[in-house]
Formats: structure tokens, sequence, C-alpha cells
């Protein structure tokens, strides 16, 4: 029954952002217009731009993802549908957990995918991409997860878009670092198996901790 | 209304007190339905129905009292609790994005019910009135026909309880007349209801339990 209703909210949530893929489209050409400020900014010398290309692709997924995360609970939140998924007979931590899952699926997935785009525009090593990528696809869960608190707890918020940013973009910072540095231990021909570990160990604590923790918050708000 | 020492009711509440923000909503309230049984809370703005209801439904905690499924105390197994009742509170969890028919599939899909047959749906739409609505998007819905999507939940989901808040708010006269007659067969089935009301909606036989009797005195 469990494994049912997890099955139930993801495709349900899936299919609800496909419908509104307006919104996915707009975070999209934020990550990838944000990204080419860059060069404005910093000046189009291809080796600047290279050295911070890995830090600039994650700190701009970071943001596209936070900017991404009201749409998670607060829409459900407010025509009642959240309430009803706190009294569905499965967990709610469950449910948060497929919420969480269909975000990554729908939000992430397709930054990962715009992320070699950018990554040439900023005119990263050729070799980079794979840890880039294989960095992004082992840490943006985490981001979804982490993400699923942050939104819990601003339900009902006045500003719940900047209180969500406030609350969550700390706590992602050791996913930032240790994306990061992967990317750059590789160009420097160190083994990145430790940054990997890292990442792993951090999807590892928020798999199980993030879910019940924003289940606690989503009762809180509607009750 | 307390009968202490008969066989357990099949739904009670004993001393049931709701505290909300700084301001009491009720105190020693109590009540007890056997099967069939429906119980009508009326009272004024703010009184405190839907607080009672969100309390039953175990949204709120109360801050005292007990709730008692069958003699047993329902926090004691919450999601056997959640596993019996439904509930349509004030808002109708009717997605713009989604259609009528997509909209119930959705929830009868959550509420675990992957015995939800296609006829039982088709039945569900029909009573209601929404087959001709069927690929209609909840954004193109009167308050009304959403509210109609809304009540069409109770019958996917098989529950013994209905909660339901205000349920006939936007209905029209012959969407009134259906609930009246769903609500008749489900406490022929020996299922149990709990309404609020503000009047134009009748159960015969329900108890009716007006609020403001169990309303703290003002300090």
């Amino acid at each position: 029954m469990i494994a049912a209703a997890f099955l139930a909210m993801l495709k349900r949530d899936v299919r609800l952002a496909l419908r509104q893929s307006t919104d996915l489209g707009m975070i999209l050409g934020f990550f990838v217009i944000a990204a080419s400020l860059f060069p404005f900014g910093v000046g189009p010398n291809p080796e600047t731009l290279a050295r911070l290309a890995p830090g600039i692709i994650w700190v701009l997924a970071l943001l596209a993802v936070m900017l991404s995360l009201d749409r998670l609970f607060q829409s459900d939140w407010e025509d009642g549908s959240l309430e009803q998924m706190a009294l569905a007979p499965a967990p709610l931590s469950v449910i948060v957990l497929a919420k969480a899952t269909a975000h990554w699926l729908t939000a992430c997935l397709p930054l990962i995918a715009v992320a070699p785009v950018i990554a040439v525009m900023l005119n990263l090593p050729a070799e980079a991409y794979g840890v880039l990528l294989a960095g992004l696809a082992l840490g943006t869960p985490t981001l979804s997860l982490i993400g699923a608190v942050g939104a819990a707890l601003a339900l009902g918020a006045r500003k719940a878009g900047l209180l969500i940013a406030v609350l969550v973009l700390p706590l992602y910072i050791p996913v930032l670092i240790f994306g990061v540095t992967a990317v750059d231990a590789h160009l420097t021909q160190i083994s990145v198996s430790a940054h990997f570990l890292y990442l792993g160990a951090l999807l590892a604590a928020a798999a199980p901790l993030c879910p019940w923790a924003a289940a606690a918050a989503i009762r809180h708000s509607v009750g | 209304m307390r009968r202490m020492g008969d066989a357990p009711a099949l739904f009670d509440a004993v001393a049931l007190t709701c505290l909300r923000g700084r301001r009491l909503v009720f105190e020693d309230l109590a009540f007890r339905l056997d099967a069939g049984g429906a119980l009508m809370l009326v009272g004024p703005n703010g009184a405190g129905k839907s607080s009672l209801l969100r309390v039953l439904a175990g949204l709120i905690e109360p801050l005292s009292g007990a709730i008692r499924w069958d003699g047993e105390d329902v926090t004691a197994d919450r999601e056997a609790h959640r596993a019996r009742l439904a509930f349509v509170g004030h808002l109708d969890a009717v997605k713009p994005a989604f259609t009528v028919r997509e909209t119930l599939e959705v929830w009868a899909g959550l509420f675990g019910a992957e015995a939800v047959s296609a006829e039982t749906l088709d039945a569900a739409m029909d009573a209601w009135g929404l087959d001709a609505l069927a690929h209609v998007r909840g954004a193109e819905l009167s308050a009304g026909q959403k509210r109609r999507a809304a009540l069409a939940r109770l019958m996917l989901q098989d529950r013994p309880l209905w909660l339901l808040d205000e349920p006939t708010t936007a209905l029209d006269a012959a969407s009134v007349a259906t609930l009246e007659r769903l609500v008749a067969e489900h406490r022929g089935r020996g299922g149990l209801v709990v309404a609020s009301t503000h009047g134009g909606f009748a159960m015969p036989g329900a108890t009716v339990l007006d609020i403001a009797d169990f309303q703290a005195e003002a300090a």
C-alpha cells in the first residue's frame, strides 16, 4: 500500500509539472541567462571563465533549484490537497519523499541536461564534463530533499519564497563544496572518489531525515 | 449525552477541549455515535464547528480529552484512524490543471484504493452529475462543480466515518438532495456521519450538537 501511494503521488506530481511546463521553462531560462551574465561581468578571458566554470554552474544550479521549490507544497496547501494528503492512510513522509522525487525529476534532471550547454559557454575543459554531471546527479537529489524541508516550513508565510531561500541556502553549502571541489580535483589529477563519497553520504542522510522533518512541518501547517 | 457503563459506542469523544492559538474554542465536549448514527454540528460562525471536525480527523491535537473508536483511543493507531475516515473540508482539493476525472483518479490512487475500479469511478461521477464535466479542467469549474467533485471523493474511499464541514456550501438544491440521499445510504450501511451546517441540510434522526453549549466561560 505504501509503494502504491508513493507511485500514485509521484505520477501525479510529474504529470502536474508537465502540464505546467512553463514553470520549468522559466527555471531553465534563468539558469542559462544568469550563466551568460558571467562572461560580461568577469570578462571573456577563456582561462578565467574556465577557472570559475564549476563554481558558477553549481551556484546557479542551487539557485535554480531553490526558485522551483515554492511549487513543491504551496499550491497544494492553498487548495486543500495537502490536507487530504495528510489524511491519507500512507505515512506523510512517504508522500513527501514522492513529491521530492517528482521535484528532482521535473526540476533537477532538466538542469543537469542543460548544464553541458553552460559548460561550453564558460569554456569548461572537456575532460571535466563527466565529473561535473556525475556530481550534479549525485548532489541535486539532496537539494530537492533539503528544499522540501524549507518549503514545508515556509507554508503560510507571507514571503514564502524569500523565507525558503534564507532557510535552505545555508544548508546547501556542503553539497556545493563537494560538488565543486570534485571537478577541481579531477582537473588537477586528484582522485574524486572522496568527494563523491561525501555527496553520497549527504544523500544517504537526507533521504530518511528530510521527509520526516518536512512531514512534521506539514502536519503543523495543516492543523 | 455521556452514558457511562454502557457498551462502548462505535465512535465517541469525552471531555474534549480544543485550544487554538490562545483561544479556548470549546471545552469538556462529549458525544457518542453508534453504527448508522449522525451528528449535526450547529452554532454561530467561529463557534468551533470546523475545529471540532479537524480534531476528529486528527489534523489538530486536542488539548485534552479522548476520541475513541470502538472503545479504543484513536491516537493509539493514527494510520488506522486515517484509514477509516473521509474528510471534506472548506477547500475542495481540485487542481486547476487536472480534469475532473483525473482528479478523482489521483485521489483514488492516493487513498490506497487500487481496488477502485472504473465502474466505481463512473458511479461516483454519475451520482454527482459529473459525467458531462469529466474532461473539463479544474480551472474552468464553478464553485459548486468543484464541491461536487470533492464530495464525489467520499464514494471512492469506502470509509465508515464521514466528516463533512459545511458540505452544502455552493451546492444547488438538486445536489443537496443527492448528498442527503448518499448520507442516508451510508448510514443505512452502518456508516457514521459528522457534519456541520448552517441549515439547508437535513439528516433525519441525527443528534444535534450545539458547539455554543461547550464554549468556555468568558474570562
